[in-house]
């Protein structure tokens, strides 16, 4: 089981390293705006290296009859106080501050890349160094240093500039360092199992594809920032001195002649900006090409987004739903969950049906993927970003959800339904200490005084078996063990005194023997409370504990429902027999695990006919024809599977 | 707490120690000494070295440092080679000017990016991409340029408000806002999309994270989430970028002192720069990192007590 999960996850690793490598420079080239900024600036640098020959006139040239003049067919960008050609002035200048910009990125570059790269790539105390010396050298005010580099050195430019470029390194080295770090991290994972491929050519190989897009984006933004500074340098006469043009000189010039003429103001620091702001674009380019994004796809995120759209589908097709006459807390019909994807939509949950009755477990279980946790969370309505539930029907005890809206469904949580998620530490806020959180969990579902919850609190800690309630209620979360964080989100959820408790694979995250405890704690919480119990889970040692019944996913759909004791011993669907045979419940001991070959496919890459014929023995061709409906088998136990009829021969 | 503070001291004095050195052997190697900077580089080489002789310049670098430091320690940093005033004394004076720009600039920085950077986070919509945009757009657009022109159309077409020239608070509270207005805004203006961007970001990391999933599938009603769970999470990180956004602020007031004509710390380290004037400069970069080491300082207090995780480091 676990291991096909793990197989999934490599595959999916090294597809994105390959993936980043690879497609890096038609990403890029793709971007127009990227493309576009390379090109104008492509073009000034040309036309500054080669002003001699590019430029109309000499950049010390008078026109006296055209003095602080807009501009003309003589003068394209006009004239300074002197009469100079402005667009003469601007090329020549331009080789100051592109030198400078070169100077600064150069230095900034070899410092920076040497120090991440060895600092990542080596560790051990070479990292500490590196990294120490990044530390301090962050530190230093760069303005100031700059200043103080031109006062002692007197207006020595590429002083200052090399200055900058030392300022600004350890930025760069950082960059480069983490990135180095994700990817020998990630190549760690992946070469480690996949034999033969090793390790230092491989490495040396991913690394640099791995950095090459974070420090390219790093250095376009020095670039930038070493124009600015150029110019500022300039602008403050502490640069090339005049009559000399600089890029920042020019703008100096054009502060004096605006009493007469604004006119040279815009070519001036035009200049300036075009070029800072292409190298600034350029970076988002690189950087958005590198984490293969389209350009501009950061989509309006929102906590608006959050709410989640929902509408009343058709009703559907049966199977799995309640039967008549008999009471059910939750029910649940014809529920589609859909998730953006791109500028489309990708279903991940696709018409589930179940129902749960009062007091009732039932386990929904399936590999990683199948859309166990989305189906609980389309329940609850608290889904990603942008995220969208269809269903004919979800009920609560007589409510139907469908039609509240996010305010009046909110009333539900919490109160009428509690949750508990997977990882238990993370599922608690960093920032308050747990009993803060306890407490004010209380007091929103309660509606008591502060006193009134402390205590309540405290009874809540004693119920879940929480040791030494006062010391722990004043941790943080990132102080406690997997456990103990566990019981304190359970005791959360219990603040509202739900009836139905969905627990999201509550003890995945845990050891083996604290599995147990929870396992244990949640079978007696349900029996003092009576309330009815979701659990998601992969693992059939917890459904056989816990639950009465179970539902069995598979790609988004569930292929079989029964309860727990004739589901384990008489699977009807062959993906649960093959889940059965791949965990240890009613094997015996040092026995080999089975693996199911194969992984589940993709949302979106559904197949039209059973979606677990490619790795299915007993498939034919009946079974890819078309969509597979669920198939009532005995009293309460269905099964989405048309080969049933095979099921006993196999199994013997 | 106070293992932060100490911790961050153990850091801080030696850097401003470090700082200090290396602007001494700096100065040192440029060539020159205090004796010509002093008479001008007409003067005879014989009074230069005995003026050197006199001030203590001509004994080894290590040597002047220490008795540079043992000076500096108690608050003396020594006279101006130019005028012969006391370094301290002029630079205390000219604390309040550079303040207030660079203070009211962070305000202005703070309170527009984080509503800004908030309504985004909550909102969606064209309020984040502008924000994007203005942030390209402020890193972009040269500062004393965006001077210049709200001095051209602020100042000069509409005059709304004085072009140039500093009021102190004491003397006049009125005359003081109007003459800040035009040097803040300028200031502070290309950093606000930039914090704006980073609270947006922040926030919405915390809203995917997965506390506030389980707060969310707990009930709680979304503005307890956002303004006290999402809120706190996210504050540390924004800090942090407002504390560095600080510190640009700082070395942003020297262009905005000059363009705008105040007599600030900006002003003065660009007359020493042009001068030479090495104590100046030496003591300005010791004050300047000073105030860079009290910022960082603050902001690791105030992240100590946002993030228990931090605290615990």
């Amino acid at each position: 089981m676990s291991a096909v999960i793990e197989g999934a996850a490599i595959q999916e690793q090294s597809r994105r390293a390959a993936e980043r490598g690879a497609g890096f420079l038609p990403r890029l080239v793709r971007q127009p705006i990227a493309v576009a900024c390379s090109l104008v600036l492509l073009v000034i640098v040309l036309a500054c290296v080669f002003a001699q020959w590019v430029s109309p006139y000499e950049p010390l040239d008078q026109d006296l009859q055209n003095t602080a003049a807009g501009p003309s067919a003589s003068h394209l960008l006009g004239t300074d106080q002197l009469g100079r050609d402005i667009l003469s002035r601007m090329l020549h200048g331009g080789q100051v501050t592109l030198l400078g910009i070169v100077q600064a990125v150069v230095v900034c570059a070899v410092i920076g890349l040497f120090l991440g790269l060895t600092a990542g790539t080596l560790g051990g105390w070479v990292e500490t160094v590196a990294m120490r010396l990044c530390d301090l050298l962050l530190a230093v005010p760069g303005l100031v240093m700059l200043l103080v580099i031109l006062g002692i050195y007197g207006n020595n430019e590429a002083a200052a500039m090399i200055t900058l470029g030392v300022i600004m390194a350890p930025t760069l080295a950082r960059v480069v360092y983490s990135a180095t770090i994700a990817v020998r991290e990630e190549l760690y994972v992946a070469s480690a199992r996949v034999a033969g491929l090793t390790s230092l050519q491989i490495m040396r190989r991913h690394i640099l594809s791995g950095v090459t897009g974070p420090a390219l984006t790093q250095i376009s933004i020095v670039a930038a920032v070493a124009c600015i500074a150029e110019a500022g340098i300039g602008y403050l006469g502490l640069g090339v001195a005049p009559p000399a043009p600089s890029w920042g000189n020019l703008v100096t010039d054009a502060q004096n002649v605006m009493p007469i003429s604004a006119w040279m103001l815009v070519p001036t620091g035009g200049i300036i900006a075009v070029v800072t702001l292409s190298l600034t674009l350029l970076g988002n380019g690189i950087r958005d090409a590198y984490m293969g994004r389209s350009s501009g796809s950061a989509k309006a995120f929102s906590w608006r987004a959050l709410a989640v759209k929902v509408s009343q589908a058709a009703s559907p097709a049966g199977g799995g739903a309640a039967p008549l006459g008999q009471e059910s807390i939750l029910s649940v019909k014809g529920m589609t969950v859909r998730l953006p994807r791109g500028s489309s939509e990708v279903t991940i949950v696709d018409d589930v049906n179940f129902h749960v009755a009062p007091g009732e477990a039932v386990a929904i279980v399936g590999e990683s993927g199948c859309g166990k946790s989305m189906t609980i969370s389309g329940v609850l309505r608290v889904l990603p970003m942008g995220a969208h539930v269809a269903a004919a029907s979800i009920s609560f005890k007589g409510a139907e959800l469908t039609s509240l809206s996010e305010r009046e469904m909110n009333a539900y949580r919490g109160t009428g339904i509690g949750f508990i998620s997977q990882e238990p530490i993370s599922s608690l806020n960093p920032a308050f200490t747990v009993g803060h959180q306890l407490e004010e969990a209380v007091r929103l579902h309660r509606g008591v005084g502060k006193g009134k919850a402390r205590q309540i609190a405290r009874e809540l800690m004693a119920r879940v078996r929480l040791p030494e309630p006062d010391a722990v209620a004043k941790k943080y979360p990132h102080e406690l063990s997997g456990g103990m964080a566990q019981r304190i989100a359970i005791a959360r959820a219990l603040a509202g005194e739900p009836e139905l408790l969905i627990a999201d694979e509550p003890t995945t995250a845990l050891d083996v023997s604290v599995q147990c405890e929870i396992l244990d704690l949640l079978r007696d919480l349900r029996e003092q409370t009576g309330m009815a119990l979701i659990l998601v889970t992969h693992d059939w040692g917890v459904v056989a504990e816990a639950c009465d019944r179970a539902l069995v996913m598979y790609a988004g759909q569930v292929v079989e429902s029964a309860d727990v004791r004739s589901i384990i011993a008489h699977p009807a669907h062959p993906y649960t027999r093959a889940l059965l045979q791949s965990s240890s419940v009613g094997i015996a001991p040092r026995q080999l695990l089975p693996v199911i070959a194969g992984t589940v496919p993709a949302p979106g890459f559904w197949p039209h006919g059973c979606r677990f014929a490619s790795r299915c023995e007993l498939a034919e061709d009946a079974c890819r024809t078309g969509p597979i409906p669920m198939v009532t088998l005995d009293e309460g136990s269905a099964a989405r599977c048309i080969r049933t009829d095979v099921d006993e021969l196999v199994r013997t | 707490m106070l293992s932060v503070v100490i911790r961050r001291l153990i850091v801080a004095v030696p850097l401003m120690g470090v700082i200090s050195f290396i602007v001494f052997v700096l100065s040192s190697l440029a060539g020159g000494s205090v004796g010509q900077a002093i008479l001008g580089p007409t003067a005879s080489a014989a009074s230069v070295a005995a003026l050197n002789a006199k001030l203590g310049a001509d004994r080894p670098v290590l040597v002047q440092y220490v008795d540079w430091l043992r000076h500096a320690i108690t608050g003396d940093l020594g006279l101006s080679v130019v005028s012969g005033v006391p370094v301290a004394d002029t630079i205390a004076s000219r604390i309040p000017v550079t303040m207030s720009l660079a203070v009211g600039a962070l305000l202005l920085v703070i309170i527009l990016g984080v509503t800004s950077g908030a309504i985004a986070a909550i909102r969606g919509g064209i309020i984040g991409r502008l924000a994007e945009v203005l942030a390209v757009l402020g890193r972009g657009l040269p500062s004393f340029w965006l001077a210049l022109i709200a001095v051209l159309v602020f100042g000069v077409n509409l005059a709304w408000l004085p072009v140039s020239g500093y009021v102190p608070f004491a003397d006049s509270p009125s005359g003081w806002i109007q003459s800040l207005i035009l040097p803040v805004v300028v200031l502070g203006v290309s950093e606000i999309a930039l914090v704006a961007v980073v609270t947006r970001a922040e926030m919405l990391s915390a809203m995917r994270s997965d506390y506030v999933r389980s707060l969310r599938a707990n009930g709680y009603p979304w503005k307890r989430i956002v303004f006290k769970h999402v809120a706190k999470n996210a504050a540390g990180p924004v800090l942090t970028m407002v504390s560095l956004v600080f510190v640009s602020l700082i070395g942003g007031t020297i262009l905005m002192e000059q363009i705008f004509g105040m007599p600030g710390l900006g002003t003065l380290m660009v007359s020493a720069t042009t001068k030479h004037d090495l104590q100046v400069i030496q003591g300005l970069a010791v004050f300047y990192t000073a105030m860079v080491v009290v910022v960082f300082l603050l902001t690791d207090i105030a992240s100590g007590y946002l993030n228990a995780k931090a605290r615990a480091r």
